[in-house]
């Protein structure tokens, strides 16, 4: 924490409050039959995103999973462009034709949302190859859930990150259910901590509601992957505040299992108060920059509804760079 | 011109590219062989000497023995490829599909429409097919088929030395995911191969014979056995066109509808299993497009629906011969073999 | 050899790759009377569907080939005799020759084959045949050609001349690097290879652009050049077919190709399969279309000869033959008017721009002659 400029503070504070209130927008919006398809919101899970990408340049690679906007917020994806994408124009960062579940911006090192789980650690361990043959001196991050967690490319690929030496990071987001199965069941072992280990990685857990408790914890392994230490793993406990997807009722759960998470464990809850008692950023600054964001995602939801949606032509251009 | 084999060409192809281009790497099972192991460097060079060589002169850096994790490999080929390097990944034979196609087909091959056209993948996959080695059920399949069908794919299918030298050069420096299909039957064929690098653009289809009768489109292998058949038949006055799409994804349709309109009768040799192949692919789009031209019925040399037997004596019935390619040629010229 | 002898007429060999010969039509029927040097049947090439001069003389008693058959180099196609030799006489030889004929082996050991040579820093191919005490002939290509399209003419020459043939940058298997080549600098390069290969003087044969280029060098070094046949040359007069050269340099498809080629020749039916699939395949090899592009430019600036040599022609002192086909639609035929007395015009009908390939036996005269 005491490393962390205000500059940086205040950075990580807009991104979680921007993941925040872009998540219940989209969550507001979608109940009111604005957004088509799936969609599954990342609100609750803020700190985790943000504590690892405030780590991150430009150059390094992340791959997401279904839960992707607030990876692809933390990683400095246009937020007008991923709303307009959400709602399928053609103004969208993907013009339309992903939608939230594959987003991508390529050029801020984001590979993309995957409706796939399990889907992005190969991929992860791709980019990392790259870093690695080309010398960048980049890492690579993989987010998977504890769902994802059990698929074996992901087990696949905490073989080949070591076998490899590769700079990847392996962050599972356990927010305790695999759309309703809970992880307390279906992860065998229980402790990610300990496949990491059986896969010869160092593996922490953290406490994924506490920005900071994530922010050092990712700026130690980054550091070791970035110096060729090879690939490490963060188990992330969070919680996420609204269902699988939208639309889910979350029968699943406990009565009052999310009210109580929301009033005690909020990541930007936890983030203000630590910040206000050291007295790094003041209450009213923070207010403000609460203000902004409304102001943005207010934007993006108005600009997306008017805007245009792609058009005929759209429909089979982009499949080939050549055909 | 000197003489090299379907095996010498493609690593004749390999090595060129990766001279020219330092961000070309080869990945795969034992592409050197011996990783880790006390005994030879290189001590494979893939499991039928493809790749041999080119480790002691790439090094370790660039031709990566990869663990028998072909989800893993292949995705980080996808992901290298989506990330600046031209990655050449070996899926040792097709047959393995079934434990990485999703990183094959909803990754990489989707990555440029999902991103709207923000990625560019350009990744070879380099995959054994074909029957004829008495390989069994898991290692002799045709799925050529199978990748022709996903958007996104390209799909190359090189029926001799010359052609595959060139169609990998083309497949290295294409941008976009390539899946190159040889087979591994082929590897010792011979012909005349230029020492220099040239390219063979994809979706041109080659007219390996021209006759006036019959169009034969044949796939890959089965390239070889149209064009004994067209000579066999030229003696006895059956003129064949004999039509090597080279890509299945991008196809050639406008030659084929050509060729058939010039001939009016179609035969179509494809060494996949009979249902949704490239054959009954082929004809739909000659039924769609050509109808009137037909003087006969189209004529589908395929195998059996069954998976690929391993007895000899099933597995030589079970693949397409040069005398069924032969009778269902003088079937639709309306006489009887 | 006498009239009365019975002789084979066999599959000839045109070019080094040529293992085997189809023979598409015969123009002599048996029973009839043939001359030596007579044009008695047709041969598919890997270039053109070639006319076959009789190298025998006598009555054609059979044809042992039939229209459409292909054989090997070297096999029986017809046997000529004697009127009065009895057929039983002629059904032995036959016999015996089938008997005893084995098809020549392909041994890329034993035929002559193209060689690499580094000539002024630049990787040329090149490959000599012939007596090596013969007289020296040098063939020289023209835009977009290789010395395989000698292959009709090298192998006669060499029957008593030591003959030359190259590649020149850019095109068959020399390098594809043209940088800083035009006319001039070709020539200068010629010289440098009659002096690597230690020719002092030659009887140079230019083609077209490879016209323009002997042409050069006999005004430049006439010392380099004991005699000159121009065929179809370049150098002569500004126009060309631009379209053509521009349309060579960019062609890709088989059907683009084999339209452009057809456009050399007077019969366009004659143009191979193998032609095109040869000239596809070295178009195909990297650099050479940007070689191709480059020497065009350099040659041909804005579509026009960049070179015209028609005021020096008269300078010179060694013999100078042009040789041109009526049909030439790539370099004007007019360019052949009005040439200086010291040039002996030979005009070729119902040939095109290829009368090596086309005319090749009357070309194969005029240059031994």
């Amino acid at each position: 924490m005491l490393q962390l400029s205000k500059e940086d503070l205040v950075k990580a504070y807009t991104q979680m409050r921007t993941i925040r209130d872009f998540e219940e927008r989209v969550h507001d919006e979608f109940a009111g039959g604005g957004i088509p398809g799936f969609v599954h919101l990342y609100a609750g899970e803020e700190a985790s995103a943000v504590g690892v990408c405030m780590n991150l340049n430009d150059k390094d690679n992340i791959a997401s999973t279904h839960r992707g906007h607030g990876h692809c917020i933390a990683k400095g994806c246009d937020v007008k462009g991923m709303m307009q994408e959400i709602y399928g124009r053609s103004g969208g960062l993907c013009g339309g034709k992903g939608g939230s579940m594959h987003i991508a911006d390529l050029s801020k090192g984001m590979m993309g949302a995957n409706g796939i789980v399990g889907g992005g650690p190969p991929l992860i361990c791709g980019a990392a190859l790259t870093a690695k043959t080309l010398g960048t001196g980049a890492v690579a991050v993989a987010f998977v859930g504890d769902g994802g967690s059990n698929q074996g490319t992901t087990l696949e690929s905490y073989n080949l990150a070591n076998v490899w030496n590769l700079p990847v990071i392996f962050v599972v987001e356990d927010n305790g259910y695999a759309e309703s199965t809970a992880s307390a069941w279906s992860v065998g072992g229980g402790s990610q901590v300990k496949r990491a280990e059986a896969f010869g990685m160092e593996g922490f857990e953290v406490d994924g509601h506490d920005f900071f408790a994530v922010y050092e914890a990712a700026r130690d392994v980054i550091a070791k992957a970035r110096d060729g230490g090879g690939p490490s793993l963060l188990h992330v406990r969070l919680n996420r505040y609204f269902g699988h997807f939208e639309g889910d009722a979350m029968t699943y759960r406990g009565n009052g299992e999310v009210d109580g998470l929301r009033q005690k464990r909020d990541s930007l809850d936890i983030f203000r108060q630590r910040v206000a008692e050291t007295g790094l950023l003041e209450v009213s600054e923070m207010d403000e920059i609460d203000r902004s964001v409304a102001t943005l995602v207010d934007e993006a939801v108005s600009e997306s509804v008017a805007a245009p949606p792609p058009t005929r032509e759209d429909l089979t251009t982009d499949v080939y760079v050549s055909y | 011109m000197p003489k090299k084999s379907f095996r010498q060409a493609i690593n004749e192809a390999l090595a060129m590219e990766m001279r020219r281009d330092p961000t070309v790497i080869l990945m795969g099972e034992d592409v050197a062989g011996g990783m880790g192991a006390a005994g030879e460097d290189d001590a494979w060079g893939g499991p039928l000497g493809v790749t041999k060589g080119l480790m002691p002169e790439f090094g370790r850096d660039r031709i990566l023995d990869t663990p028998i994790s072909e989800s893993a490999f292949i995705g980080a080929a996808a992901g290298a490829a989506a990330t600046g390097l031209r990655p050449v990944a070996e899926l040792m034979f097709v047959d393995f599909l079934g434990v990485c196609l999703d990183q094959i087909y909803n990754q990489a091959g989707k990555f440029r429409y999902m991103f709207g056209g923000k990625a560019v993948t350009p990744l070879v996959i380099r995959t054994m097919y074909g029957a004829g080695f008495r390989a069994a059920s898991q290692h002799s399949q045709c799925l050529y088929p199978v990748f022709t069908h996903m958007p996104g794919l390209k799909v190359v299918i090189p029926s001799s030395a010359y052609e595959a030298k060139g169609l990998l050069i083309q497949a290295i420096r294409d941008d976009d995911p390539v899946i190159f299909f040889e087979h591994k039957v082929m590897y010792d064929d011979e012909e005349e191969v230029p020492d220099e690098a040239y390219t063979i653009p994809f979706g041109e289809a080659n007219l390996t014979r021209e006759g006036d009768d019959v169009t034969i489109v044949a796939i890959g292998r089965m390239v070889q056995f149209a064009n004994q058949v067209a000579d066999k038949l030229e003696g006895a006055g059956i003129g064949c066109t004999v039509v090597d799409p080279r890509t299945t994804s991008p196809l050639d349709e406008e030659t084929i509808i050509e060729c058939v309109e010039e001939t009016g009768r179609l035969v179509i040799v494809d060494e996949a299993s009979p249902r949704c192949n490239v054959a009954t692919d082929i004809s739909a789009l000659v039924s769609e497009r050509a109808f009137s031209a037909l003087k006969a019925p189209i004529r589908m040399v395929t195998p059996p629906h069954t998976p690929v037997p391993f007895a000899a004596e099933l597995e030589d019935l079970y693949i397409p011969s040069p005398e069924r390619i032969e009778e269902a040629v003088r079937s639709v010229m309306g006489a009887q073999a | 050899m006498s009239e009365a002898a019975i002789q084979a007429i066999t599959m000839p060999k045109w070019g080094l790759a040529m293992e085997e010969g189809k023979v598409s039509a015969w123009m002599a029927e048996e029973g009839a009377a043939i001359a030596g040097g007579e044009e008695i049947l047709e041969i598919e090439t890997t270039k053109i569907t070639n006319v076959f001069e009789s190298p025998v003389a006598g009555v054609l008693r059979r044809r042992v080939v039939v229209e459409g058959e292909t054989v090997p180099v070297g096999a029986l196609i017809g046997v000529a005799a004697g009127a009065e030799i009895p057929d039983a006489d002629i059904e032995a030889f036959i016999t015996d020759f089938q008997a005893n004929f084995v098809v020549e082996a392909s041994d890329a050991a034993a035929a002559p084959e193209a060689e690499t040579i580094t000539v002024a820093g630049r990787q040329l191919s090149h490959l000599r045949m012939g007596p090596e005490d013969g007289p020296p002939v040098v063939l020289v290509h023209g835009f977009g050609g290789d010395l395989n399209g000698w292959l009709f003419n090298q192998p006669v020459l060499a029957e008593d001349h030591s003959v030359y043939a190259l590649d020149l940058p850019g095109h068959g298997r020399a390098e594809k690097n043209v940088a800083g080549l035009d006319v001039a600098g070709l020539a200068a390069l010629l010289a440098d290879y009659m002096e690597a290969v230690g020719i002092g003087a030659a009887h140079l044969v230019g083609h077209s652009l490879g016209g323009a280029v002997t042409l050069k060098l006999a005004i430049d070094q006439p010392a380099r050049v004991s005699r000159l046949t121009l065929l179809s040359p370049a150098g002569l007069g500004e126009e060309l077919n631009v379209a053509y050269v521009k349309g060579f340099a960019g062609a890709e498809g088989r059907k683009e190709i084999k339209s452009l080629l057809q456009q050399l020749f007077a019969d366009p039916q004659l143009v191979s399969r193998d032609m095109i699939n040869e000239v596809q395949k070295y178009k195909r090899l990297d650099g050479v279309t940007a070689a191709l592009n480059a020497l065009a430019d350099a040659v041909f600036p804005g579509g026009r000869q960049g070179l015209v040599m028609r005021d020096q022609l008269a300078t010179l002192a060694m013999p100078v033959q042009a040789i041109w086909g009526r049909d030439d639609a790539i370099v004007p035929p007019a360019h052949g008017e009005g040439l200086p007395d010291n040039v002996t015009l030979h005009w070729l009908e119902r040939t095109g721009h290829m009368p090596h390939m086309e005319a090749a036996g009357d070309v194969n005269r005029l240059i031994a002659g």
